[in-house]
């Protein structure tokens, strides 16, 4: 190692915040700039935050991190910006991800790179680390998962690795935590120019591709002389990365070196007289590739990877025995066999759902009485008192404060449980296991398996249901899981049906079975529910997504002990609240407006009242009521209000007196008054029936179809993911009213 | 109240009137819109495209041949003729119809794009390679060149198109073929396949469907006007001899036919391992890279670990990692059955 005092691009400040504005990160006045990068599933999560102190959702999954974390850190008197790039298994198959990593690390010029590689799967991590190393020179190697890869009889000797590689090697477990200091040491010796790496760099590659490298690179050099890469960039250009050429052409590749002789002084006639030269070696390149063989890009993997056997032959630590048990062995023979593979899924699902709706149910409760029954009427009794007019206290606290705290109190203990424990089987690496049981099912849909735990996820919350289709990295199932999510039936639409069903479905059988019958009317809509994904799914891969690339890959990874504390915090954090802040911010207005239609007067009846009238035939046509058709329009920003609007609503046509809290006031009853309201209402078993279906098949509730908007960044997918279960809702509907009315 | 039986009826009227107007390809305004895509200029086109195929493979092209490949009249072929000399785009002496400069780099063009989007159906997306040729016949008449260069510089300037053609570079510079019909190999001599010759659709559909793709290695078992067969990457095929004449392969040396026949990794059951000796040419663009970059290179020894509660997919040990692969992408990966070895 050569001590030095080297700048690094610190001698470039201006440009590289150009280009970082270019690449999406706001330039701050951080004194470094450090990328992460690594395989997916390495622990490059875990090796952020260990390295920030934030707590970034972490999980044992494949394909985590799609959006890109940023934090920092303070070390050794210097300021470090972290930026973890996406996970990723190559930088040059060409997916988004990939491109987005691969561009960050050469334009953003990061001071240092921090590459994540587990020390179980060494080899394949190394396919990534070299091509990193080829690119840039200023890495570290943090060799994470050591006491995992112990367990398995694999030992790597770090020293002999950061020789081969010609770069600092750590060795971490970050989960917890050890290593994590000399890995800060490493980054700031690499950072500062302490360390002078001198990367590894492939120099045998098939004898066509070195013939072609060879003619290619004096052109290159003569061009940028201070190129540090350029056998790097002559093998893109000839690859006909098309990023890289531009890059070439316009002379931004000179910009990108250390040092660059041939750029000084005022850069446009340097420049123009480049960009003549430049042009040469991108028509020299393309020349070059007709004499390479059509299988140029698999021999180029083939070569990275006999690489990477040697350099892992030559590191590892012979002689570690395995663990004696294989635990991961037993738990897959037990969890993925044909036997009990299904009924275990089926019973840790139940015990999930179970445990979320009992441990629901007092929370929620609770809630309710103190936001609802206690605040509520404190504040109404407080308002008139400081001089506040009735319709802004209507508009304000029986409208927007009243809907709010309903969604609140529906909607936050039941997501509080169901996270944290989906988090955990996340964090254990069950939940792949799930997605590789149930992927026959969904192939033939067309569909990821791993679409099983979005749609797990979406039992709980759609919104984080769509979120969670980030571990699918195939894009066409991507889209599929989120366009689909809706159909499972979620949280804030169980108490719907629930109620529904005992009033109505229940009421058929004698009483003693009421319960278990209404329950299965219950069931059975999600289960209807699960159906129409399958079929939306197979609809959507045969029609509108039928071209969409795809490229299936499922990685079963290693059973980890989950860290219960973190979880929890971190499944609060980033599941829970965040989906409760947005879903607020969509409910508040919608009390608003519901407020507002039951008490502008337009001739004598409210707004809403003219409405209900006009909707009716509409609604009966479906087996539904004008009524239900109101409230699901100004409910859409969350179902756990529709109930009560709907009441409200009734008793605002029937003119009742006495029943609720008003106009614009939304309530709940007893269920037997509840039932008896709606029948005064003109409900019956079939009005029942197709709430309960259209409860089901309709549009996602405009939390949702915001965060499809922001996943999918496509106005027309997030149009496709509002018609598409409507329509089949509105279907369904009728085709059930009309039968029944046949049969009748 | 609506009565149901006739709010039934007006349903079903509705809802057989919008699949009559919008089902794919049937429909009436899939129909409409591929008449209305059959322009004068389309035909212009397609018969330069032809009369530039007869030149490449030195076939002398005419009326009735042009007539044949649009399916149009003879008459209206001598009218469409006609128009091309008019046009400048080919000059008639007799002998063909040969064509001008400006008819060439007209026809490379459209090749050009042509050959572009089937290369961009095969790698980024998930359209049937049976499709491939009648998608890109819609794009080389819609695309403007701004877009053909855009897609082109997307992809990475690629060289061949997924049947083994090389695309024309934008300055209208294209390699001459090379290569003999399949049907011209003697038997037992090896040959690589350069080219898939996928018109008409039906005689190509018989080339998929039998998994053939170019960069396949095959050796001629035996050749009869009856039926010509041949292992094509260690799997015994046969085709028509008319199907084999559109195979288009070039002669290889003994030595460099891999040892074959293979088996499939998704042969192996659970317990048996393998080592891999190629990945199908018939798995290309991010699926191929995707495999290739979780480790699945030749020489890679794999071990069937893992079958799903439903059997499909399977999990193989892969240089440490345990990966899902269905079944039709186990089917890709050519291995060499071996004893279980020891990981690690």
């Amino acid at each position: 190692m050569i001590t030095s005092s080297a700048t690094g691009c610190h001698a470039c400040p201006a440009d590289r915040s150009d280009r970082l504005v270019q690449l999406g990160v706001k330039p701050d006045q951080s004194d470094f700039l450090v990328a992460l990068a690594g395989n997916p599933n390495t622990g490059k999560s875990t090796v952020f935050n260990a390295l920030t102190g934030l707590r970034q959702h972490t999980g044992n999954w494949p394909g985590k991190t799609v959006a890109r974390a940023e934090g920092g850190f303070h070390h050794a008197g210097g300021s470090y910006r972290v930026i973890d790039l996406p996970g990723t298994y190559s930088l040059q198959a060409g997916s988004a991800d990939e491109e987005v990593a691969r561009d960050f690390v050469l334009f953003g010029q990061p001071d240092v790179t921090v590459i994540v590689v587990d020390a179980t799967r060494l080899e394949r991590n190394l396919n990534l680390a070299i091509q990193i190393l080829e690119i840039t020179d200023r890495v570290v190697v943090c060799l994470n998962l050591i006491d995992e890869a112990r367990r398995h009889g694999i030992g790597i000797d770090a020293e002999v690795l950061s020789k081969e590689l010609g770069v600092p090697v750590v060795p971490t477990v970050a989960r917890r935590r050890r290593g994590v200091t000399d890995l800060l040491e490493a980054i700031h010796a690499v950072a500062t120019g302490e360390i002078k790496s001198t990367p590894f760099r492939i120099e045998d590659y098939p004898e066509d591709v070195e013939a072609a490298i060879d003619a290619l690179l004096p052109r290159i050099t003569a061009v940028y002389p201070g190129l540090p890469n350029a056998r790097w960039v002559a093998l893109r250009l000839l690859n006909g990365d098309e990023r890289v050429g531009e890059a070439v052409r316009s002379g931004e590749i000179g910009d990108l070196g250390d040092a660059h002789p041939a750029v000084s002084g005022p850069g446009l006639v340097e420049h123009s007289s480049e960009g003549i030269a430049a042009s040469e070696i991108l028509d020299r390149a393309t020349q070059l590739r007709w004499n390479l063989s059509p299988g140029f890009h698999d021999s180029l993997t083939e070569s990275i990877y006999a690489a990477a056997q040697r350099i892992v032959d030559r590191c590892r630590i012979r002689g570690i025995r395995r663990a004696k048990f294989d635990v991961d062995r037993v738990l897959d023979r037990l969890l993925t066999s044909r036997w009990t593979g299904f009924p275990l899924m089926l019973l840790i699902l139940a015990v999930v759902f179970w445990l979320t709706i009992t441990g629901a149910n007092y929370p929620s409760r609770l809630l309710a009485a103190l936001l609802l029954d206690t605040v509520h009427p404190a504040l109404k009794d407080l308002a008139p008192g400081i001089g506040i007019p009735w319709w802004l206290d209507g508009l304000l606290i029986d409208g927007v404060y009243r809907a709010t705290a309903w969604v609140v109190s529906v909607m936050l203990p039941p997501m509080a449980i169901f996270f944290p424990l989906f988090t955990l089987l996340e964090d254990f690496g069950y939940l792949p296991r799930v997605a590789f049981n149930l992927d026959s099912l969904f192939r033939k849909a067309g569909a990821h398996g791993k679409q099983a735990l979005t749609m797990c996820m979406g039992f709980g919350c759609n919104a984080a249901g769509v979120v969670s289709a980030r571990v699918i990295d195939s894009p066409r199932e991507r889209l599929i899981a989120i366009i689909t999510n809706n159909f499972s039936l979620c949280n804030g639409r169980w108490p719907t049906q629930i109620l529904v069903a005992t009033i109505f479905v229940g009421a058929l059988a004698p009483a003693h079975f009421a319960g278990l019958i209404s329950a299965a009317a219950v069931v059975s809509v999600a289960v209807l529910g699960v159906a129409a994904m399958l079929f939306a799914s197979w609809l959507l891969s045969r029609t509108v997504l039928r071209g969409e690339a795809t490229t299936f890959s499922l990685e079963l990874p290693p059973y980890r002990p989950p860290r219960i504390l973190q979880t929890l915090y971190t499944s609060v954090i980033d599941r829970t609240l965040i989906v409760l802040w947005r879903a607020i911010v969509f409910a508040a207005p919608a009390g608003a407006v519901i407020w507002l239609v039951s008490n502008i007067n337009l001739g004598g009846s409210s707004v809403a009242e003219h409405l209900i009238s006009w909707l009716d035939p509409l609604g009966l046509l479906l087996g539904l009521n004008g009524v239900i058709l109101l409230a699901y329009v100004v409910a859409i920003p969350a179902n756990e209000i529709v109930i009560p609007t709907v009441l409200m609503l009734t008793v605002l046509t029937l003119n009742l007196g006495g029943v609720g809290g008003g106009a614009g006031v939304m309530f709940e009853l007893e269920s037997a008054d509840t039932g008896e309201l709606l029948r005064a209402g003109g409900w019956t078993l079939l009005t029942a029936i197709n709430l309960m279906l259209f409860s089901l098949l309709h549009n996602p509730c405009s939390t949702t179809l915001y965060t499809i908007l922001r996943e999918t960044r496509s106005v027309k997918w997030t149009a496709v993911s509002a018609a598409l279960p409507l329509a089949m809702g509105l279907v369904v509907c009728f085709l059930v009213a009309q039968f029944w009315r046949l049969a009748a | 109240m609506v009565d149901p039986g006739l709010a039934l009826l007006v349903f079903a009227v509705v809802a057989a009137v919008l699949s009559l107007l919008f089902w794919p390809k049937w429909g009436l305004v899939a129909r409409f819109a591929r008449l209305a895509r059959m322009t004068e200029r389309v035909r212009i086109e397609d018969a330069l495209k032809h009369l530039y195929g007869g030149e490449y493979a030195e076939k002398p092209c005419s009326i009735d041949s042009v007539a044949g490949a649009l399916e149009i009249s003879r008459a209206r072929s001598a009218n469409l003729v006609a128009h091309l000399e008019a046009l400048q785009l080919i000059r008639s002496n007799g002998v063909g119809l040969p064509l001008t400069d400006t008819g060439r780099s007209y026809a490379l063009r459209l090749l050009r794009t042509h050959r572009l989007w089937e290369r961009y159906l095969a790698d980024r997306t998930n359209v049937s390679p049976a499709d491939w040729h009648d998608e890109a016949e819609k794009a080389e008449h819609t695309m403007k060149p701004e877009e053909t260069e855009a897609l082109a510089a997307r992809m990475g300037q690629p060289l061949y198109d997924p049947h083994g053609d090389p695309i024309p570079t934008a300055a209208g510079d294209m390699p001459p073929r090379e290569g003999v019909a399949l049907t011209a190999l003697k038997p037992g001599q090896n040959g690589a396949i350069v080219h898939l010759e996928d018109e008409p659709r039906e005689v190509f559909q018989q080339i998929v469907d039998i998994g053939l793709a170019p960069l396949m290695r095959l050796r001629l078992e035996e050749s009869t006007p009856e039926v010509v067969r041949f292992t094509a990457d260690g799997r015994e095929c046969e085709l028509e001899p008319v199907a084999a004449t559109n195979v288009t392969v070039v002669p290889l040396p003994r030595a460099e036919l891999g040892a074959g026949p293979f088996d499939h990794l998704g042969d192996l059951t659970p317990g048996e391992s393998g080592t891999v000796v190629q990945i199908s040419p018939l798995c290309q663009g991010l699926q191929r890279r995707r495999l290739l970059d979780l480790g699945f290179v030749p020489g890679t020894s794999v071990d069937a670990e893992l079958r799903g509660a439903s059997g499909d997919p399977i999990g193989y040990r892969v240089r440490g990692a345990l990966i899902a692969l269905r079944r039709e992408q186990a089917e890709w990966i050519y291995v060499q059955r071996g004893n279980r070895q020891v990981a690690h």
